[in-house]
């Protein structure tokens, strides 16, 4: 017998076999509509973005090859190392907070005490909102003459200009980023938990560990990989971070465009009828290889250390 | 903290009583944090004319509850139809990915034939190419396909994820096979062992592709914002990015704006929050 794997939409060894081949087509008419999908949208954008960095194409114009003077453009072109210098600093800023927050959320919720379903949903709420709504609530919140100054002034400090100064308004935008990622990680941690057997802390605790020394030695170890997948993910999420900073600071990136990242960077030079298609397209393809460099870089660690 | 322990079984110990107010007393703060903002939001969009939205202290309650600012949004932009828009937008989202990745899912794991793999391999490169590296390109192609600034222009790419085909093959790899085995052996032909057999039994799955297909169009910022540039096809995001830029100065409008685009994702979440968690636990999102 063949190996379970698939069934067969007709299975040579059987007698019905020449009956049955007109059934091979059915796979393809399964897969049709999600690869034609994939196809023209994934793939063919991805091999055109490439092909289209070495031409000075517009909107309107289809453009002529010009080798590498996009990414030569690039390198001299000071928004650029503004918009890796914010997307990079991003990443280093959320990350460490996206993993270890939502772990430590998810050992607050792991237990089924009265009510803990009401607590879960509502801390996954920010996740469900759109990061629009997201960002125009925390913009009102961090107004000159919002919530959170008022409470600071209540308390005797001055204004802060979260919105004004570039520096602070990255820092709230990465705030935001954030609190409205807490809950999706939060779930995949929960999922995790969930598969750490208790004994392990049993016995931890018959040893006289503490919660902190059991946190360390029997959840951490245990939760490792779950934590490399976590890292990964918001690692690319966050090198990609465009809604945030949009919304936060305006669409050019706040005073001077101090604050533009790469995407917002794309998304400036790419689009409207006199988009510069050729350069944009040479600083999509620095954000495809970075994103992929990312995820390389995060599960690499994570098997030198498993070594 | 006590947060590690984990389940004990019904001889273990029990947490002490302090330790459990404990608990409940962080659970307390971080909803604070995490509601708190949405319900500062919703008191906002509720305060009238006559009340200082700015004054000390603040007050979460607003003392003249109004639904001025609502009819004022209204007014202003036609935030009504942004809201139909996003519902159509989010809607088909959810039937072009639930059948579409129900299907070829079903190819993938249960189907044999040549170019299986190879099929495989378009899904996975398709799901590690960000949208926003080949939005540009995106862009171009609904130009030449006359797409741009209409609705089907937003939902055309992403309508199957592949991140969604991966999730339903996985489904459907993990039901037993002997079940399918039989209807074959019986005469049922591939559609009628998917639909009779191999659909019902991975609802939970097919459940929480829905509730992110939904979620995902109803959300998304970037991609309308480039595709969409004339105002009566605006989704409610864009709509509520032009309502800011706009009309930043008046923060009860833009507070009753985000509250028409937060309450029914959040009224849905709340209705089908249990069938979603149970459908993530089953294993969907774990890596």
């Amino acid at each position: 017998m063949r190996p379970p794997s698939a069934i067969a939409c007709s299975r040579p060894a059987e007698p019905e076999a020449a009956v049955k081949r007109h059934h091979c087509a059915s796979p393809w008419l399964f897969l049709a509509p999600g690869l034609l999908i994939a196809l023209a949208f994934g793939l063919y954008p991805f091999l055109s973005t490439v092909a289209h960095s070495f031409t000075d194409a517009r909107t309107l114009t289809a453009g002529q090859f010009v080798g590498g003077a996009n990414y030569r453009e690039l390198i001299h072109d000071a928004m650029f190392w503004t918009g890796l210098r914010n997307s990079v600093l991003y990443v280093l800023g959320v990350v460490p907070l996206l993993v270890i927050l939502p772990l430590l959320l998810a050992m607050l919720v792991q237990r089924r005490i009265p009510g803990i379903a009401f607590f879960r949903a509502a801390f996954y709420t920010p996740v469900v909102a759109s990061v629009v709504v997201v960002s125009l609530i925390w913009v009102w919140l961090l107004d000159d003459r919002g919530l959170i100054n008022a409470l600071l002034e209540g308390l005797g400090f001055g204004t802060v200009g979260f919105l004004s100064d570039p520096w602070l308004l990255l820092l709230s935008a990465m705030a935001v980023t954030v609190w409205k990622g807490l809950g999706y990680y939060m779930i995949i941690y929960l999922a995790a938990l969930a598969n750490v057997p208790g004994e392990l802390h049993e016995a931890c605790a018959v040893d006289g560990a503490g919660a902190v020394r059991r946190f360390l030695t029997v959840t951490v170890p245990a939760l490792r990989s779950t934590m490399v997948l976590v890292a990964a993910l918001s690692s690319v999420s966050a090198f990609k971070v465009f809604s945030e900073v949009y919304l936060m600071a305006g669409p050019t990136g706040g005073p001077g465009g101090e604050d533009t990242t790469l995407v917002m960077l794309v998304q400036q030079a790419g689009t409207g009828l006199s988009g510069r298609v050729g350069y944009a397209s040479a600083l999509s393809v620095v954000v495809f290889v970075i994103t992929l460099g990312l995820m390389l870089l995060v599960l690499r660690a994570n098997r030198k250390e498993e070594a | 903290m006590s947060a590690t322990a984990p389940r004990y079984g019904r001889a273990g110990r029990r947490p002490s009583r302090w330790q459990l107010a404990l608990r409940y007393a962080l659970l307390l703060a971080v909803l604070a944090l995490t509601v708190g903002p949405f319900l500062w939001q919703l008191s906002t969009s509720l305060k009238g004319p006559g009340e200082d939205i700015y004054r000390y202290p603040p007050s979460l309650v607003p003392h003249q509850v109004t639904l001025a600012n609502y009819a004022g949004v209204a007014r202003i932009i036609p935030v009504w139809d942004f809201a139909l828009n996003s519902l159509k937008v989010a809607t088909t989202n959810v039937l072009t990915n639930c059948a579409g990745a129900a299907l070829a899912g079903y190819a993938l794991a249960r189907l044999r034939f040549r170019g299986r793999r190879m099929a495989l391999v378009v899904f996975l490169m398709a799901m590690l190419v960000p949208v926003e590296s080949i939005m540009i390109a995106q862009f171009l192609t609904m130009r030449m396909l006359q797409l741009n600034n209409t609705l089907l222009g937003v939902v055309l790419p992403g309508c199957v994820g592949a991140m969604n085909v991966l999730l339903m093959r996985n489904a459907f790899a993990a039901l037993p096979y002997e079940v399918e085995e039989a209807a074959f052996v019986d005469g049922a032909n591939a559609w009628q062992r998917f639909v009779r057999i191999a659909l019902p039994s991975v609802r939970g799955t097919l459940a929480v592709v829905a509730i992110f297909a939904f979620m995902g169009a109803w959300d998304d910022f970037l991609w309308p914002l480039i595709v969409l540039s004339d105002q009566s096809k605006f989704t409610l995001t864009i709509g509520l990015n032009f309502l800011h830029g706009t009309f930043a100065d008046n923060q009860r409008l833009v507070a009753a704006g985000t509250v028409i685009a937060v309450l029914p994702l959040i009224v849905l979440f709340a209705c089908l929050q249990r069938s979603f968690f149970r459908g993530v636990g089953e294993g969907a999102v774990k890596g």
